[in-house]
């Protein structure tokens, strides 16, 4: 790659930041140039963004309708699935299951609370309830 | 401690370059990336992230910074811990003592990474090289200028389960060689990379891998919305902050030029060369990926996996050329 077709494309994605990536530049010789970003690698990148929002979002009529704890919210909101909750908690993956049914999951101890709560980053009584939706 | 922050394109890479260069051995990203033999390529089906398969376009976690040192005859040292306080504690320790440590870290908990970014990635690499009040000075290789981070933060980035663990990891530099012998550790990495390339013995590693993908872009079934996941997450494994597939292959002509000037060898130029034009096809995958996928027909699976196999051709005959200069320099 030229220095001169390293993509400028201010991507989101970087939130302002740049990236340094190698590239040629008049004479061939290769040398770190700045970034700000690519269309392609956004594109991917919010793709990625907006299945994870499309869970979330899928998963909060769920435990409106009563069919789902919380937790099942929470879980897409932090950008994690099933396999990925299980290994951050260190819970066995039918517990976990389990408590994705609301009337277990009320009557979870604080302990197994905190777990989740330590692995989303997020204190216990915010995970325990719906957060309203973003405006 | 006078440490100064530089950007580099890899984690990994970028902190080995600035540790080395802060204990007296100056060594550029590149040429810490091509003496650790990094480059690589594996599809990893069993390794799931979202549900998705890994891609690897460069070594395992750890192995950029364990194989340089191991080439050069640095002395590193790792440590693990089981308990939170206790890292906490060895980490202040050596921050008191001046010394600048290695940590790996998952990028999730980071948080003055992009929103946008933050994905659950465990092995990202950073530099702690002093303590402002409470809050840890960092060198993060991938931003522009050095961070800072609460004690609370950083803690949890280091601690986090799940694949690719960190469990604490930090790593400081003991000694370091006073000279290193360029043409032997040159060619001895470039001989293990083209074994790793071309010789690795299963089918989804190297040249073979990037093969195997492609027959699975080519029997790709499902939704278009699958496909367009699958797809995506290529791309993504493939380019985004902390990976970067074509992104590798710059740096690795970048090795290959700043080698051929070392030894003044012009092979070397042209194995450069040619390794800058598979680093171009690489992204023009990545572009007429994006591009199937946010076209309104049905993507086209043909078309992806045979500038796939481009890629992959591409690339062997740069791995052969550098492969018969393996034999004639030894």
């Amino acid at each position: 790659m030229r220095a001169d077709d390293v993509p400028q494309d201010k991507s989101s994605t970087y939130a302002g930041h740049k990236k340094l990536l190698y590239a040629q530049g008049q004479d061939g010789q290769y040398q770190g140039v700045q970034s700000t970003g690519w269309d392609v690698e956004a594109t991917a990148t919010l793709d990625a963004v907006a299945q994870f929002e499309l869970w979330a979002e899928q998963a909060r009529s769920e435990v409106i309708a009563g069919a789902k704890s919380p937790l099942y919210f929470h879980m897409y909101d932090c950008r994690m699935d099933l396999p990925l909750l299980c290994q951050l908690t260190g819970i066995w993956r039918w517990r976990v299951k389990r408590h994705f049914n609301p009337r277990h999951f009320v009557r979870l101890n604080e302990s197994v609370l905190q777990r989740y709560a330590e692995a989303m980053d997020r204190p216990v009584t915010y995970i325990q309830s719906l957060p309203e939706k973003p405006e | 401690m006078t440490f100064s922050h530089s950007q580099s394109a890899h984690c990994e890479s970028g902190v080995i370059s600035s540790l080395l260069t802060h204990h007296g051995l100056p060594i550029s990203e590149p040429m810490a990336f091509g003496l650790a033999n990094a480059l690589a390529f594996a599809y990893i089906p069993i390794v799931k992230l979202g549900g998705q398969p890994l891609i690897a376009y460069r070594l395992p976690p750890r192995a950029i910074i364990k194989g340089l040192c191991k080439r050069l005859g640095v002395e590193v040292k790792f440590h693990k811990f089981k308990d939170p306080m206790t890292a906490a504690n060895a980490l202040d320790d050596l921050v008191e003592k001046n010394v600048l440590v290695g940590l790996q870290t998952s990028v999730y908990y980071l948080p003055y990474f992009p929103e946008e970014m933050r994905f659950h990635f465990n092995a990202h690499n950073l530099l702690v090289y002093g303590k402002r009040e409470t809050v840890y000075q960092i060198s993060d290789p991938v931003f522009e200028e050095p961070m800072e981070i609460a004690p609370r933060d950083l803690n949890k980035a280091r601690f986090v389960r799940g694949p690719l663990a960190p469990k604490g990891l930090m790593y400081t530099i003991d000694s370091v060689p006073e000279r290193i012998d360029y043409p032997k550790v040159i060619s001895a990495a470039i001989a293990k990379n083209v074994k790793v390339m071309t010789g690795a013995p299963l089918p989804v590693i190297g040249i073979r891998g990037i093969h195997y993908l492609a027959k699975k872009i080519d029997k790709l079934n499902g939704s278009e919305k699958d496909k367009r996941l699958y797809l995506g997450h290529i791309v993504r494994m493939q380019e985004e902050i902390g990976t970067g597939g074509a992104g590798f292959r710059f740096v690795y002509a970048s090795f290959l030029q700043e080698s051929a000037k070392l030894l003044g060898d012009e092979s070397l130029t042209d194995a450069s060369k040619a390794m800058t034009n598979v680093g171009d096809t690489w992204r023009e995958f990545a572009l007429i990926v994006v591009k199937e996928c946010k076209s309104k027909e049905p993507i086209n699976l043909k078309r992806i996996s045979d500038k796939l196999r481009a890629c992959a051709e591409q690339e062997k005959q740069v791995w052969l050329q550098l492969k018969s200069w393996c034999k004639q320099s030894t």
